[in-house]
Parts: structure tokens; C-alpha cells; sequence
């Protein structure tokens, strides 16, 4: 492989890193002074994601970071509106249905895996 | 008799036995060498944590009434209450036992309340034996009132830990060498506190007005007890109490002890201490009343203080009432100081 | 004055409250976010990349990488792992997918001794409901006026 783009790959997970991270700390920050428990802050970022997306301003983003944008919560808003607007395109009833399509994997592997740790394991008590 | 809301016993019932069952947190801690049983376990070998918590507060109220050397039969009635809905604990470990039960819900000033009944009960002659008892379980409470325990969220720094364990100790008319000389009624306080994280705030008014009347009403100054100890107001809360003494002029900073502040061995993770049903009748029932049956604490005043809250009132927003009840000891062994 | 009027009379027992508040770390804090969550990205990208050499792309090499990490934050989930990178990582492990799978899974763990049905089943979206519902909402909203636009 030419070093050029081994430069290019490495650039892109600093890349991922940095946007990835930087979006946690926002996160972090809102808890810290706001003291939102876990399932809201899940809750704003991913409304936060499809917001974004509908104004066009998050696919510059995923193009820039590549997974740094599409692995946080944020992501499955983006995946979500994403696929409302590409299903808008072709007809009334892709508009509306398009955004859970998008999402389906992402939804199904959560309660399938779940379903299934579910099975295998118990809840240990926490000491510390 | 009775002054203001004070109760003076005129028989002095006895803190005949009493015993303590805590986890392998607690074990660590202060009460390590003093409780009964120590759970190598949190489980206890159940298959719930609801059932582990049944088990260790069922195992206290026996052992308590063993070391007695009483039967089920020798006891009128056992008071006994949890922080579980419908106080499960209690009223399941009742069915392992003969005698009636009074199934009692004041949060985690349950030890307390129930001690200051059994006594009342014991005083008025209707009873000569009650059992009074209590418990918790750190894996049951966080799953009631918080997250389940795989959720990966962080504990903001003012919370406290809920403490496995449960503590019995059964009150009589005649034998022991404790006895319970006077209690104060607690009146539910709140001050708007509405952060469920930050108990100790919401709790430290409940227990500053209940020993504030406790000492007026029997006319007694804080440097008369060895010890006031309160339930699990925590490391914050103590110390708001001790500014909320200090404000009316009551100095209790000498001889102040909380139960949350003391139960574990390092406050770190645990942030402000122990919290609990569990806390306060864990350390009574090992460490404070060995130590009182040696005659090392001559008159001690203990008020458990209860956050009488539930997911539903604090999802709607609303604020915190709480409340303590306190109970007066006295040691009458040899050798007290 | 009880509860709620309470809290207009005592407002200076709640400010002396605050005050008392011990500090939060901020700069610990956002730090081990950054980490924690940047290398969950980087490790994404990874797979991305790996995916990708395979053969994988578009929506199919997005969804893929989704599932693999939702199936890794359930799989540490049931070790009973994830909670403890969250206490330390904070917003690091909540925000990323697998903190989505973590908040799936802990919940189905949690209430299997209520049944198969109404406690792993129906708790299981405890949290992840929320998220779902209005993951779904919004969505429908975007593409409806994205429709008539």
C-alpha cells in the first residue's frame, strides 16, 4: 500500500477519534451541570441527530469523521432521518416508513442480543 | 407520660438480645467484627435479591430471638418494615414465624419507629416480648429506586450506597442491660429538597427538629449523651445537621455519629456513606449495642431518619418529605463510665 | 407550607444546600469521555475499514458495523463490564451505540426473575422505548416534511 494512503487511513481514525470523543464530552458536559440521567441525555442527542440531518448539516459531518459520527447516538438519528428522507423521494409511504427500515438493524440486533444475554446471564451486585 | 410529643417509659423496657446479618461490603467496615453473620454472597444463596433480603432480615429476627433464649412463643408481636413496595421483606420473612406481625413503612427510620413501638407496646403492658426489625439490600433498592444494575451510568458524587443487611432486636419487659428510657414522635419535615440523589440534605431538617424537641422535651443538653447517632444522613447530611444544631445553639459536633458515615471502611466509591433500612439497624444491632451492653456508652440518643419518597412522587416532581424518630438509651451495665 | 410551597419558603436552605454540593470533576470527567468514547469511534472505523476490504458498502456496511458494536456493548453488558466503564467514563460509554445496546440489555438482564414476558420482554425497553418512540417520531415528522417540500 502506498504511504500516502496509509497517511489517509490513519488521518481518518484520528479523525473518527477526535469528532467521536468530542461529541461524548458535549455529553459529558450537559451531565455534569444539568445532572440528565442517562436514558435523556440518549433521548437529546438522538433527536439532536435527526435535527441535524434534516438541515443538511450532519452528512458533512459522517463524511469528515466517518465512524466518529456515525457510532454515537447522533449516528442513529442521522440513520433514522436519513432514510425518512431518501424514502421521501419516492413516494408518501416510504416518507413514513423509511426511517424505522433504516433503523432496523440497528434495533433488531439490540432486543435479539439482549433477548439472548437475557438468557445467559444473571444481574451481579455491584461492591463498589 | 408524655411531654410535647416525647414518650417516657415508666417500666424502661429492655433491649433483651439483638442481632446483625451484613453483606461482604459491610464486612469491611466497622460492624465487620460485630455483626452475627456476614454474607460471603450477596445472593445468601437465593435465586432473587428480594429473596436474599427476606432471608437475612428472617435470619436477624431468629437469631435475635435465639439469643434471648426465648422461643417463638415467648414473643407478642414482632414490628418489623423495608424500603421493598408493600414491604415484601418484612411481611414474607414473617410467614417463617409463630408470633403476629405488625408490618411497619417509615423508610430508612424503620429501626427506630419500630423500636420506639415495641417499646410503647412493652411499656403499656400489653406485650412482654416485641421484635423489632429491619433490612436492606443494595441490589433490591437499586432496582427499585434507580437503574438497573448492568446500566452503565455514573453516580453523581452526593449519593450514597444502600446497605445490604438487616438487624433484630427483640424489646422485654424485664431482662437486658439496655434500656429504653424515652422516644420522640418525628413530624414529617420537608424543605423542598427535590434532588434523590442528595438524601442527606433532605433528611438532615427531619432529624435536627426531632432531636431539637427531643432535648427540650426532656430538658436534656447534647453533652449528656455519649453519642447521638442518626440513620444515613451521610457525610453531607451530618454535616448540615451539625449547622442546623449549631444555628439553634445545640453543639452536637462532639458527639455526633452517623451511621452512613461510619459503615464503610474508605468513603469513596460509596461517595457520602452508607443508606438504608439496613444501615442504622445494622450498626445498632452489632456495633452500638455490644459496645452499650459493656457499659462503654452510658446514655446514647439514636434518631433514624426515613426519606419517605417513592419513584412515582419523585417522577412527578415532587419534593422530599422525611422524618426520624429518636429512641433514648441507657446502658445500665456495671462499669459504665 | 408542605411540599412544593416549601421549596419558595426555604429557598435559602436549598441555595446553602447547593453550596455544600461537592465539586464535580469536570476536567477528569470530560477527559475519560473523550477516551472512552473516541476509542469506541476509532474502533468502529476499524471495523468499518476491515468491512469494507470484505466486500461491504453503503447502508449494508453501516448497519453492520452498528450491529457488530450493539453486539459487543450487549455481550459486556452481560459480563457485567459495561457498568463499570460507565462509572468511570461517563457520557464516553452512554452516548456511543453501545451504550444504546447496554441500556437494552441491563433492563432484560435486570427483570428476567419477573417472567420471561412482562420482565425481560417488556422492561426491556425501559430506557430504549424513549429513544424509539421518538427516534420514530422525528423520523416520520422529517420525512413527511421533506415529502411535501
Amino acid at each position: 500500500m502506498p504511504t500516502e494512503k496509509i497517511l489517509e487511513i490513519l488521518f481518518m481514525y484520528f479523525k473518527a477519534f477526535a469528532v467521536g470523543g468530542a461529541i461524548c464530552v458535549i455529553a459529558q458536559i450537559i451531565i455534569n451541570i444539568t445532572s440528565l440521567t442517562s436514558g435523556k441525555i440518549l433521548v437529546f442527542f438522538m433527536l439532536g441527530g435527526v435535527v441535524l440531518t434534516a438541515l443538511g448539516l450532519y452528512q458533512p459531518l459522517v463524511d469528515f469523521a466517518g465512524a466518529g459520527a456515525t457510532v454515537p447516538i447522533s449516528g442513529f438519528g442521522y440513520l433514522l432521518a436519513n432514510g425518512a428522507i431518501k424514502g421521501a423521494e419516492k413516494g408518501f409511504f416510504y416518507a413514513v416508513t423509511g426511517s424505522l427500515t433504516a433503523a432496523s438493524a440497528g434495533v433488531t440486533a439490540a432486543v435479539v442480543f439482549s433477548f439472548i444475554m437475557s438468557l445467559l446471564f444473571h444481574s451481579k451486585t455491584k461492591r463498589n | 407520660m408524655k411531654k410535647g410529643n416525647t414518650l417516657f417509659f415508666k417500666t424502661r423496657p429492655r433491649v433483651r438480645s439483638y442481632a446483625a446479618i451484613c453483606g461482604s461490603k459491610e464486612k469491611e467496615g466497622v460492624i465487620g467484627n460485630y455483626a452475627d453473620i456476614t454474607l460471603s454472597d450477596d445472593m445468601y444463596g437465593e435465586s432473587t435479591y428480594e429473596k436474599a433480603e427476606c432471608k437475612m432480615l428472617s435470619g436477624a429476627i431468629s437469631l435475635a430471638v435465639e439469643k434471648g433464649g426465648l422461643t417463638d412463643c415467648d414473643i407478642d408481636a414482632m414490628l418489623s418494615g423495608d424500603l421493598l413496595n408493600q414491604i415484601i421483606s418484612a411481611s414474607f420473612a414473617a410467614r417463617d414465624f409463630e408470633f403476629p406481625f405488625l408490618g411497619l413503612y417509615s423508610a430508612c427510620s424503620t429501626m427506630s419507629e419500630s423500636m420506639l413501638l415495641s417499646a410503647a407496646l412493652v411499656d403499656s403492658g400489653f406485650a412482654c416480648n416485641c421484635v423489632a426489625a429491619t433490612g436492606s439490600h443494595f441490589a433490591s433498592a437499586e432496582r427499585q429506586y434507580r437503574y438497573p444494575l448492568e446500566l452503565g451510568c455514573t453516580r453523581p458524587p452526593q449519593s450514597q450506597w444502600t446497605v445490604t443487611g438487616a438487624g433484630a432486636c427483640v424489646i422485654s419487659d424485664a431482662v437486658g442491660k439496655i434500656a429504653i428510657t424515652s422516644a420522640t414522635l418525628g413530624r414529617v419535615r420537608d424543605w423542598g429538597v427535590t434532588d434523590v440523589n442528595n438524601m442527606g440534605a433532605a433528611m438532615a431538617p427531619a432529624a435536627a427538629d426531632t432531636i431539637m424537641r427531643h432535648f427540650k422535651d426532656t430538658g436534656t443538653k447534647p453533652e449528656d449523651y455519649d453519642m447521638i447517632i442518626t440513620g444515613d444522613l451521610g457525610a453531607l447530611g451530618s454535616r448540615i445537621l451539625k449547622d442546623l444544631m449549631w444555628e439553634k445553639s445545640y453543639d452536637i459536633s462532639s458527639n455526633h455519629v452517623d451511621c452512613g458515615e461510619i459503615i464503610y471502611k474508605v468513603i469513596e466509591d460509596e461517595f457520602q456513606g452508607g443508606s438504608g433500612a439496613g444501615c442504622s439497624a445494622v450498626v445498632m444491632n452489632s456495633y452500638v449495642f455490644t459496645k452499650m451492653n459493656a457499659g462503654l456508652y452510658k446514655k446514647v440518643l439514636f434518631a433514624a431518619t426515613g426519606a419517605l419518597l417513592s419513584t412515582v412522587s419523585s417522577g412527578q416532581g415532587e419534593s422530599i418529605p422525611c422524618i426520624s424518630h429518636a429512641v433514648e438509651l441507657e446502658s445500665l451495665a456495671a462499669g459504665a463510665q | 407550607m408542605t411540599g412544593k410551597n416549601a421549596q419558595n419558603c426555604n429557598n435559602n436552605y436549598l441555595k446553602y444546600v447547593r453550596a455544600l454540593d461537592p465539586p464535580t470533576k469536570h476536567f477528569k470527567n470530560c477527559l475519560a469521555a473523550f477516551g472512552v468514547g473516541g476509542l469506541i469511534c476509532t474502533i468502529g472505523q476499524f471495523l468499518r475499514y476491515m468491512l469494507e476490504y470484505a466486500g461491504l458498502s453503503g447502508d449494508e456496511l453501516a448497519g453492520t458495523v452498528s450491529v457488530i458494536l450493539i453486539f459487543f456493548g450487549c455481550l459486556l453488558t452481560g459480563f457485567g463490564v459495561y457498568d463499570r466503564i460507565g462509572r468511570h467514563a461517563g457520557a464516553g460509554s452512554i452516548v456511543p451505540i453501545t451504550g444504546f445496546a447496554n441500556s437494552v440489555t441491563s433492563p432484560a438482564i435486570e427483570f428476567r426473575t419477573e417472567g420471561y414476558i412482562y420482565g425481560t420482554a417488556a422492561k426491556m425497553f425501559n430506557v430504549a422505548g424513549a429513544i424509539i418512540v421518538y427516534g420514530v417520531f422525528s423520523g416520520v415528522i422529517v420525512g413527511i416534511i421533506y415529502y411535501f417540500l
